[in-house]
This record gives structure tokens, sequence and C-alpha cells, in this order.
């Protein structure tokens, strides 16, 4: 019989090394896509149990922490946001059901610990077998809380929102959106989030419309336009012009912006007059001039066709450029695609019509005050490990160049002159030499609301800060309405302690 | 070294690591658990000795492995149910007390020739079914998650069907040794006690939904079948009349639909009919629950695990993730806080109990103890098989313990009388041998 019983010792050894193999398969081949699923407990809360790294502003304000919870012999971490709504656009949410987004989702590898570094993989491994708390890396925004608090009670009440950026180095000073959502209320009340009201349809308040909205540019676009007509290198600051109120488009005569109904006519300008009162028919002859193509060519040296560059998730960033029908990106290839005298001014028909970002705006006006370099935009300016030390420092990146360094400081005067003598003149801050351009989209015809803009920078001669300010559904223009946020913006970020 | 000085030496090892088990338990769950857990390596040492000691009375040239292995596995065990339970573990402590009682009774009694069991065996295929049939019975049997195989007497439950596998074995070692040569030839005569007994144990457990020992027994006697006679025909014959069942009774059982459906479609995308609310949910969410939870629970052990006490078993509001974990479940309890690491050094352990339980078959001079050992062996290795291999979906899962390990009273008495027949046969070849 022992032939027997060898044999069937054989298959029992067999069928518990089939075991082996079933356990290895689960425990090391599948088991990151087990952790992936949606329904997996285990994985929420394993994920608690992490403490998750603050997040900062830049002056140490908190942001985002943690709350305690013992549950069954374990200290589980829940997410706390003290700001309320501030930053919610751009720090996001971490929920218990994984649902995550702005910086909670795109940084969550360094807020709790796992990114790749091989000091924080050894420092977690050593409190893994010591059995302590994994502790996540802290986030340090480039977020100026003053500034940043300015923005946000200027934009309440409207929809709109605002990006401060500093010229010099791309760092993020200001990103407001409104309306906001209270992060705390994502988990515990996300219907109190989805009856938010505001005006416009939809709210959406979950958008960050500093750098998902999509909005008209308007006049705003005129400095892509006098961007590419002066590196063309066939117009400069003194090109003259006449201005008879219109220009003609596929034989139809295109009016200037009819301010309070009237039309008017400047006659006799130069390039920098046709700026300073945003001539339309004027810009309008020059993109007939320079087409499409440069225009076009322009934008993208400042970065439009493409998400802007930011630490938040690529999902809450999209490009800046035309945009067809089906409102798609579209990229012309022919040249009667493309309404050109009308992209001039930041204006199109809906086959072709120009949208964009407020960062990506901030980042035009930003370009021209960095002596037409781009830099590459940031918000993280740094991530500390659990014991302080510095595991990421932000460097500064150029982008792009935009323009030649001529160009920069012929369209710097330009826009200066904008704001001591155009339809900017409400953004001028007492002893503070300030750049800037308006913008006031129709968005439907004559009589509905307007999306009114203001990008600027200053000090002009040496210029620290450069905003954009979008505000949807406005009855007033962009020099009325968006300028004194920019310049509320510009004055939070340039005098400090001074609380307007 | 002496046989018995060796186990000594083992039976020490496993103290020392059912000691820093618990040890750890108690570092991980401070909050939770009292000191007094230290004391349970203390008292589990004392049970080891104790067993030792009568060993070394009724079976002193028993194979050495045996005891410290099934001390391992059920120190394994009771540390797991103290972390997820410390009062299980305490009703466990107490069942495992009975059971070395019943190891004690079990060796004093059959010490002087166990193989007169043999001239009993008809009462043992009969006294099998009697305990199966129990549950069933209106006052005594209760029915739980499904399937009524639990008795209970007053305050006392009682799963009978884990004896009953050790008594059909008993029966099955006796006939077939008896008949295993006119069996051999194919004399169909001789297969009328063996399909009657045989027979009236399976229908018991498919009446009862007991489709794990149901799979359990069908393997068992196809395996002693084929020990006996050497012929591999039966085993093909058996296997195909089991495939013909398993088609009919997936055809005429719903319950049985069911866990095959989970066992092939643990997930799905689209809201399915869901027989425990009424309403369409997620597989995953109803019927298959249970299995992809504790898969999660796998896969979160990954290489190293959690650590004793460290794994993840309720929810933030203190939900229970995974029924049944302690019992049928408890190897996806063990999987997450021992890793891949923890677990496969303890199925090499089961693989080492089948190794030396075979190794006693075939030094065993006699076919009775010959059968009894490679059967009760066997049976040992199926049953980890059969639960282990429901939970990594090697095989729909059925709802059985894990030997030594899973919580449970019968279960632990009944691996503890398993062990205490292999010692006997073992200490008998060994002593013949000198």
């Amino acid at each position: 019989m022992n032939r027997q019983i060898a044999r069937l010792a054989l298959l029992g050894l067999v069928l518990i090394a089939s075991l082996i193999v079933g356990t290895t398969y689960w425990q090391t081949w599948a088991s990151a896509g087990l952790a992936d699923k949606q329904d997996n407990a285990i994985q929420v809360v394993a994920q608690l149990s992490v403490k998750r790294g603050k997040i900062r502003a830049a002056n140490g304000q908190i942001l985002a922490t943690n709350r305690r919870k013992r549950v069954g012999g374990q200290t589980l971490y829940l997410r706390r946001y003290p700001q309320g709504g501030l930053y919610a656009p751009v720090v996001g949410y971490s929920t218990q059901s994984r649902a995550r987004a702005g910086l909670e989702e795109s940084e969550n590898d360094y807020l709790t610990g796992s990114n790749t570094s091989l000091k924080t993989v050894v420092d977690g491994l050593l409190n893994k077998l010591r059995g302590e708390t994994i502790k996540g890396n802290d986030l340090w925004l480039t977020i100026k809380p003053q500034a940043q608090q300015v923005a946000m009670s200027l934009l309440a009440g409207n929809c709109g929102a605002a990006v401060a950026l500093d010229p010099r180095t791309g760092a993020v000073q200001v990103m407001a959106s409104r309306p906001t959502y209270n992060p705390n209320l994502v988990e515990s009340n996300f219907s109190k989030i989805l009856r938010t009201r505001a005006p416009c349809t939809p709210a959406s308040p979950l958008v960050n419309r500093a750098t998902a909205g999509l909005f008209t540019p308007g006049s705003s676009f005129k400095v892509v336009t006098a961007t590419a007509a002066l590196d063309s290198g066939r117009y400069n600051i003194d090109s003259r012009f006449v201005d008879r109120g219109y220009c003609v488009e596929y034989g139809k005569q295109v009016h200037n912006f009819a301010d309070q109904g009237r039309v008017e006519a400047f006659g006799p300008v130069n390039f920098l007059q046709a700026l300073e009162n945003s001539i339309n028919a004027v810009f309008c002859q020059i993109g007939q001039d320079i087409g499409e193509r440069s225009i076009l060519n322009a934008a993208k040296r400042f970065g439009f066709y493409k998400p802007p560059p930011l630490e938040t998730p690529s999902s809450e960033r999209r490009p800046s450029g035309l945009y067809d029908r089906a409102n798609r990106l579209f990229d012309p290839t022919e040249p009667q695609q493309v309404d050109v005298g009308r992209l001039a001014f930041g204006q199109g028909p809906a086959t072709a019509h120009p949208l964009v970002t407020p960062l990506q705006m901030a980042m035009v006006a930003a370009g021209v005050a960095n002596q037409g370099v781009v830099m590459r935009p940031f918000v993280v300016g740094k991530v500390t490990a659990p014991d302080g030390s510095v595991i990421y420092r932000a460097h500064p990146h150029k982008y792009k160049r935009a323009m030649r360094p001529s160009t920069a400081s012929q369209l710097n005067e330009m826009m200066q002159a904008v704001v001591t003598g155009g339809t900017g003149t409400a953004a001028q801050i007492p002893g503070i030499k300030v750049a800037g351009k308006t913008g006031t989209a129709e968005t439907g015809g004559p009589g509905t609301p307007n999306t009114t803009w203001f990008i600027a920078f200053a000090p002009a001669d040496a210029p620290t800060v450069a905003v954009a300010v979008v505000l949807q559904n406005q009855t007033g223009v962009g020099g009325t309405t968006a300028a004194p946020i920019a310049k509320a913006i510009m004055e939070a970020l340039l005098t400090p302690g001074s609380n307007p | 070294m002496s046989l018995r000085n060796r186990e000594l030496a083992n039976l020490i090892v496993v103290g020392v690591l059912t000691a820093i088990g618990f040890a750890s338990v108690y570092i991980a769950r401070q909050s939770v658990v009292s000191t007094a857990s230290l004391s349970y390596a203390a008292f589990f040492f004392a049970l080891y000795l104790a067993a030792h000691l009568i060993c070394r009375l009724t079976v002193p040239s028993a194979d050495q492995y045996l005891l410290p292995m099934a001390a391992l596995l059920t120190g394994v065990g009771v540390t797991e149910i103290y972390r997820l339970g410390p009062g299980d573990a305490f009703r466990q402590g107490l069942w495992i007390v009975v059971a070395v009682a019943a190891l004690a009774v079990t060796l004093f009694f059959l010490q002087g020739d166990y193989r007169r069991l043999e001239s009993y065996k008809y009462l043992f295929g009969l006294g099998a079914i009697g305990l199966l049939v129990l549950p069933a019975l209106p006052v005594v049997g209760e029915s739980v998650n499904g399937a009524r195989l639990w008795v209970h007497v007053g305050s006392l439950q009682f799963q009978p069907g884990e004896l009953a596998k050790i008594a059909l074995i008993v029966f099955l070692a006796g006939y077939l040794r008896e008949k295993r040569e006119v069996l051999a030839q194919g004399r169909l005569k001789d297969f009328g006690p063996l399909l009657v007994i045989w027979g009236g144990a399976m229908l018991v457990l498919v009446e009862t939904n007991d489709l794990g020992s149901a799979l359990l027994y069908y393997g068992i006697f196809l395996a002693m079948l084929y020990v006996a006679t050497a012929r591999l025909l039966y085993v093909g014959l058996g296997a195909a009349l089991f495939l013909a069942g398993a088609a009919g009774v997936y055809k005429l059982v719903p319950h049985v639909r069911e866990r095959v459906t989970i066992w092939l479609h643990p997930w799905t995308s689209h809201p399915v009919p869901c027989a425990i609310s009424g309403k369409p949910a997620l597989r995953q969410d109803c019927a298959s629950y249970q299995l992809v939870k504790s898969l999660y629970s796998l896969a979160h052990g990954n290489w190293f695990g959690t650590g004793l006490g460290k794994g993840t078993f309720e929810t933030p509001s203190g939900h229970q993730l995974i029924p049944y974990l302690n019992t049928d479940f408890i190897y996806s309890a063990l999987a997450q806080e021992l890793g891949l690491v923890g677990v496969a050094a303890l199925l090499l352990v089961y693989m080492l109990f089948v190794t030396r339980g075979m190794k006693v078959a075939m030094l065993a001079d006699d076919g009775f103890s010959k059968l009894l050992a490679a059967g009760l062996t066997f049976s040992f290795a199926l049953q980890t098989f059969i639960i282990v291999g429901g939970i990594l979906r090697l095989i729909p899962l059925t709802g059985i313990t894990l030997p030594f390990i899973s919580y449970g009273g019968s279960s632990v008495v009944a691996n503890f009388v398993l062990l205490a027949l292999l010692l006997l046969v073992s200490d008998r070849a060994n002593r013949g041998r000198g």
C-alpha cells in the first residue's frame, strides 16, 4: 500500500502548495489592483491611519490638518480645513471614501509619505517596524494669506476668479475662485455644496475657475495681439493708425466697443493710444495685417494650447486657445476658419472663439512684466518631512520666452498708459507705477451681461506681482469691476500690513 | 536525544513563539487588551507540557514532530482569535483544555491496542451518520449561515460533523482493510455496506447544505479506496460520478448555483438582483461581500503583513468588515497580519504535518493502521485545501474550519482526537521497529 500512500502524500502536498501559490498571487500580483477597488474598506481605514501631512500657506498658516479619532484601538486621522472655503479651489479635499481634489489629490504621495524619495521610504519602513504611525509630509504653499483673503472677499457675491503670480519666479501668491465650497462639508453635507447659489448657472462651486474656468478674454487679449505685432517688427509703440470707429470684416462693419451706447471714433492715433483706449478697430486692422497664425503663435509662446503647468491635478487645469462650436480646443489650419479681426481683440464666432483661463492671463501679464520670459507657475514652495527637514524646494524655472525684451519694454509702457490715462485708471496705486489692460467680453448680444477682465503687474519698473481678475455676468466693464479688485490684490501683496 | 526529549525541545520553541505572538498583540493593542494576554502564553505552555507528559506515558515511541506542529498551529490560531476578540480566545482556551483532555482520554483508552477499533467499524459508520443527522433534528439542531451544522444542548454548542469525519475514517479503514482484495477485483456485492454508509453521509450533508464537508467526505472516500485497492479506475469513476453529481446539484439547488456564480464573478460593474436586501446591488456589496472583503484583507497583507494586532478588520465606525472572521475566514485575517511570508510559513507547517502523517502511515505494518493514518492525514490536507482554496478563489467557497486554527470547540477537539490516533499508530509502528 505504501506506493499508494506515497502518491496520496504527494497529492496532499500539491494541494497545500497550490495554496501558497494562490496566496502569493493575491498578496503580491493582485494586491495593488485590489487596493484600488472603490469598495475596499480596508484601504480606506488604512489610509486614515496615516497621519496625513498638513498644508500650510506661505506664512505657516494651517490650511488643512487632521482630527484624531480612536476606533477599536486604532487612531484614525480625519481631514479638517480650518479656513473653510478660502483655499478650497487650490487645496481641494480628501475624504474617507478617498474622493480627492486639488492638491490633496495631486500631492497625495507627499501628504501620505508614500513618495519615493529614498529617505522617506527608509523612514516609513523604520516607522512601520517600530509600529509608529506613518506621518505624511507638510506642504508649504506660496500663497500669501492676506492677499488671498482680500481676493476672496472682493470676489464674494460674484462668479469669478483671481490669480496673482510673482513674475520673477512664477510663484502663485493668490489663487481665488468664487463661488467656493466648504471642504469640511464634502463628506458630511455634500448636497449643501450642490445647492450653492451664485449669479451664474451652473454655479459649479467645486470648479477652480482660476485654472479650469474658460472665459472669453475680450480686450485683455489685445496684449497678446500687440505682442505678435511688436515682435513681427512691422509695428512699434509709435506706429500710426486712423480709427474710423469700425473696421470691415467680411464686408461688414465691426464697431468699437459701445460704451454707454456711444460708439467713439478716435481718428489718428498711435499704437500706445490704441491700447490705452482699447480701440477695437485698430486691433482689427492689425490682426488682418499680421494674420491669425502670427497671433496664435504669440499666444502659444505664452503657453496657450497647453494646460498651464501647476501642481494641481491635470483634470483641474484647462488649456486656453480657440474653441470650436462643440467647445473643443481647436487649432485652425486654414485662415478662413478664423475671424482674425475679432480674434485680435479677443472675440470670435462660435466656430472659433477664444477662451482663456485666469491663470493663463496672469502668465500673459507676468511674461510682459518679466521682460518677455514666462516663468513656470508653482504653488508648492517646499515640502517638509515630519522632522522638519526640507525634502523638496521649488526652484524658479523659465517656462517660455514669450517675446523679445524690446517688445516687453514697449508693451510695459503701453500698459502703464492704460492705467495712467486709459480704460484702467481704477487700478492706480498711489506711489506705485501700475501697468494693466482691461477686458470686457460680450458673451451674447447687446444688453446681455459681460465677462470683465483686468490683467496687470506692478511696480512697472521692477515688477514683483502680476495679476489676472475675471468676473462673470457683469453689467459694468473691466475698468470698473475687475480693475479695483486687481488693485486691491496688488496693494495687499506690495504693501503688506496695509489692509484695505 | 530520545524522541520525547526532542518533542519537549520543539514544544519549548513553540511555547516561546506563542509568547512572542501574544506579546506582539499586547504591544500593538495595549489600549484594548490587558496584560492578561501575557498569562495566556504561560497557560498554553502549561497545556503543551501536559500533553507532552501524557505522550511520554502513553505513546513514548510516537513521532516527535506531530504534537509540536499541532501545538504551533493551535497557538497561532488562538493568538489571532485573541487579537480579533479576547472573549472568544478565552472560550477557545477552555475548548483547547477539553481538546487536550480528549487527547489524553483517547491515548489512555487505546494505548493497549487501538486496532480493536476495527471490530467496531460498523458502529463507527452508523455513529458517523447519527452524528451528521443530529443537527437536522428539531430540538437540538440549529442552523447557522444557511447550513444546519450545529447541535446545542443548553448553552453548549457543538458541531458534530467534525467528529463524524473521524468516525467515518475509522469505518472506512476497517471496512477497506477487510475487503480490499475483493474490492480490488470489483465484486459489486462487497461495495454494498460501503455505499450505504458513505451514501448516507453524502445525502445528509447535501440535505443540510454542508457542501464543504460533502466535498471533504467524497475526497476522503476516494483517497482511501485508492490506497486500499490501488485501482485508479475507481478514482476515475468516482471523479466522473462527482462531476455528474455536481452538475445535477448545480442545476437543482439554487444555493449551489449562487456559490459558483460568486466564485466565478465576485465583482460586477452593474447592479444584479440581491437576495439579501431584495433590491438590486453590485454583487461585491451583496452575495460576494464576504469573499471580496476577505480578498482585500489578503491583498492588504502584502509581503510582510501589517504585523500581529495591526491589521484592519473594522470600519472607522467600528463595524466588522468580514463576517465569520475567526472561523471560516481566519486565514484571511492571518494573511493580512502575517503577510505572505507568515502564511506561507504556516502552510509549510501544514505540509510538514502531512508529510509526517503520511510517514506514519507508511511505517505502520498493518493495513488498518496504514489506512487509518493515511485517511486521517489526507482529510487534514484536503480540509485545509477546501477552506483556504475557497478563500483564494481556487474553488468555490464553502465554509469549513481550518484545522487547529479556526475558532470552534468541536473543530479543536476533533483535531486533537485525530492527532491522538496518529500518535497511537506512530507509537505502535516505531515500537515494532525497536
